[in-house]
């Protein structure tokens, strides 16, 4: 199943890189003799009320949602391990600092803090890196920075545990200062869960791309990220159901293959298996 | 029990604390100020523009901003709404029973799935039910909430014309007609809330469950001859549920995200749906306050949590 979930999602993610060299249709090509046709030869998906082609403005929504996905990905693990390893190699109040850090951000009220955060700061983000490069930034890292936390607790843990074993003890007794120990004994052996955490916030950070688009509050309407399209669709259900059904069907398939690698790493890379 | 409900209340002071610190942080740090557009406005003299920023204390140290701002938050005075014209406080009260009714529900709707499917898919690992019941979870947590929510609108109000999409707070009927038309738009919100929650729980149940139910103690409770069910619901669930509850509580937040958006998507006329309005219309104190309910919801549900542990285990109370 992860297999075939693998292959899937490359395919996707394939087709979203390449497939606007092939598909040579301009996302904002408008055409108001063909407005919300259902799908057809000349366009596979459909087209919207501006008759644009869905099927074009899927792919290119696709790269910026997997570009968001894999950078606030990164962002998260990044800090995550950071604030894991800091608290996993020092004990006492820094450990503990930290970890009452981690609980506090992990019972904020994510969704209405990214709105809020959104609001505040877009304006300026906007003027200072331009409207697409400034959501970009701003998005991934507000998803980034509310989704280290599991991370950082099972780095933490990993460490703890890593720590005190015969191999970074013998490493210590032949003199490896502390930050190679990390770097060179702990960190690489605590990295299973990691990978697998990050494969799953892979998919989270889609889905929370793609839930701040369709509250209109994420990309720039001329911007056709996934959730945009579903966001731009709802009014126009009765009339254009294609036209809904595609984008949300791309998210589906999206998280729904991630999580079955997440899933399938996670039975691989786990020697502890249940029966 | 009573000394335990009080000191899990001490802790939850400080997170509350924190969380507002966090709140008043964004605020400060955003750029922009309030009295923006009067300092651009040529009319108005400079000693007046200087003596309003002192009235209302913005050249203050930030500390001493935060305190005031906390001061009147505690008091209810959350301040007034810019678009609305009404105070904040009468604005968000009128919206919480819906959402927390409509969260409620769904969240019971979830139990009712996750909790009997999960026990049945872990006391049979890896039988036909289990594959079944597992896929269909991993496709239910991979749904996100605004599709499933738009697939129904599409299925039941517009093709099978069966229930109304749009939830209306002023229904004409009385009586059991106004159950009945309540219930009948409060359908499909509660669904799908219902279904992306119960797929995620159940997950958790059915792996909690497998972990307990190999242990020596579920095996002499059977030696001593007790029913199977007996043996299930008394032995099994009952230590099985004290993770789950921990994880249950953790994804509180995730579940008001999921809230704000159904109610975005049925024109629910709850409060997230006024901090979308809010946030589309600059509305910042209403903003701020509906932040600040959402965060002592989350802490609330929390508390919750915790007491739930002392009921399902009777030894942490006691620590």
């Amino acid at each position: 199943m992860a297999l075939f979930s693998l292959c899937l999602l490359a395919l996707m993610v394939l087709a979203v890189v390449v497939g606007p060299f092939f598909w040579k249709v301009a996302i904002n090509d408008i055409d108001f003799s063909a407005r919300m046709t259902t799908p057809s030869m000349a366009h596979p998906m459909g087209t919207d009320d501006l008759g644009q082609d869905i099927l074009a403005r899927i792919l290119y929504g696709g790269r910026i949602s997997i570009a968001v996905g894999l950078a606030a990905m990164t962002m998260a693990i990044f800090v995550g391990v950071l604030i894991g390893s800091i608290a996993g190699m020092s004990k006492g109040w820094v450990d503990t600092a930290l970890m009452w850090l981690t609980d506090l951000f992990l019972s904020l009220p994510q969704l209405p803090l990214l709105l809020l955060i959104i609001y505040l700061f877009r304006d300026s983000l906007k003027a200072m890196f331009g409207v697409e490069m400034g959501v970009f930034i701003l998005i991934v890292l507000v998803i980034g920075g509310f989704r280290w936390m599991p991370v950082a607790r099972l780095v933490r843990a990993q460490f703890f545990s890593l720590r005190e074993k015969e191999f970074v003890e013998a490493a210590r007794a032949l003199g490896a200062s502390q930050s190679r120990q990390v770097i060179r004994h702990i960190l690489p052996n605590s990295l299973g869960p990691v990978i697998v955490a990050g494969t799953i916030d892979v998919a989270a950070a889609i889905i929370a791309e793609s839930t701040l688009s369709f509250l209109g509050l994420g990309f720039p309407p001329d911007i056709p990220t996934w959730g945009r399209i579903l966001f731009d669709s709802k009014d126009y259900l009765d009339i254009a159901p294609h036209w809904a059904l595609f984008p949300g069907l791309a998210i589906f398939l999206t998280v729904l293959t991630i999580n079955f690698v997440g899933d399938g790493l996670r039975d691989a890379l786990d020697p502890r298996k249940v029966l | 029990m009573g000394p335990y409900i009080l000191r899990r209340l001490l802790i939850a002071l400080p997170s509350l604390l924190g969380i507002s610190v966090v709140l008043f942080t964004v605020l400060a740090l955003a750029p922009g100020d309030p009295f923006q557009e009067l300092a651009l406005n040529p009319n108005v003299p400079a000693e007046v523009k200087q003596a309003l920023r002192e009235k209302f204390g913005l050249d203050d140290p930030v500390w001493q901003r935060y305190f005031r701002w906390l001061w009147a938050m505690l008091h209810g005075d959350w301040g007034f709404s810019f678009i609305s014209r009404v105070d904040v406080d009468t604005l968000i009260w009128q919206r919480v029973p819906v959402t927390l009714a409509v969260i409620g529900m769904s969240q019971l709707l979830a139990l009712c799935i996750a909790l009997p499917v999960g026990i049945i898919a872990a006391v049979k690992p890896y039988s036909w039910f289990d594959r079944i019941a597992s896929s269909l979870a991993f496709i239910g947590f991979s749904l996100p909430t605004f599709f499933t929510g738009l697939l129904l609108i599409l299925v039941f109000s517009i093709k099978l014309d069966w229930l109304p999409f749009v939830f209306r707070s002023d229904i004409p009927e009385t009586g059991w007609a106004w159950w009945w038309a309540n219930f009948k738009q409060a359908i499909m919100p509660i669904t799908v809330l219902g279904l992306f929650q119960g797929a995620s729980w159940m997950r958790y149940v059915r792996s909690a469950v497998l972990d307990v139910v190999r242990l020596d103690y579920v095996t002499t409770a059977r030696s001593k001859g007790l029913a199977e069910r007996v043996v299930i619901v008394k032995h099994v669930v009952r230590n099985a549920l004290i993770p789950v509850v921990t994880l249950v509580a953790l994804q509180m937040p995730a579940v008001f995200g999921g809230a704000i958006v159904t109610e975005q998507i049925f024109r629910i006329p709850g409060i997230g749906s006024l901090l979308i309005d809010a946030i589309l219309r600059n509305d910042t104190p209403v903003i701020m306050a509906v932040t600040f309910v959402f965060s002592c919801l989350v802490i609330f549900f929390n508390l919750i949590a915790d007491l739930l542990y002392g009921w399902l285990d009777p030894r942490i109370s006691f620590r």
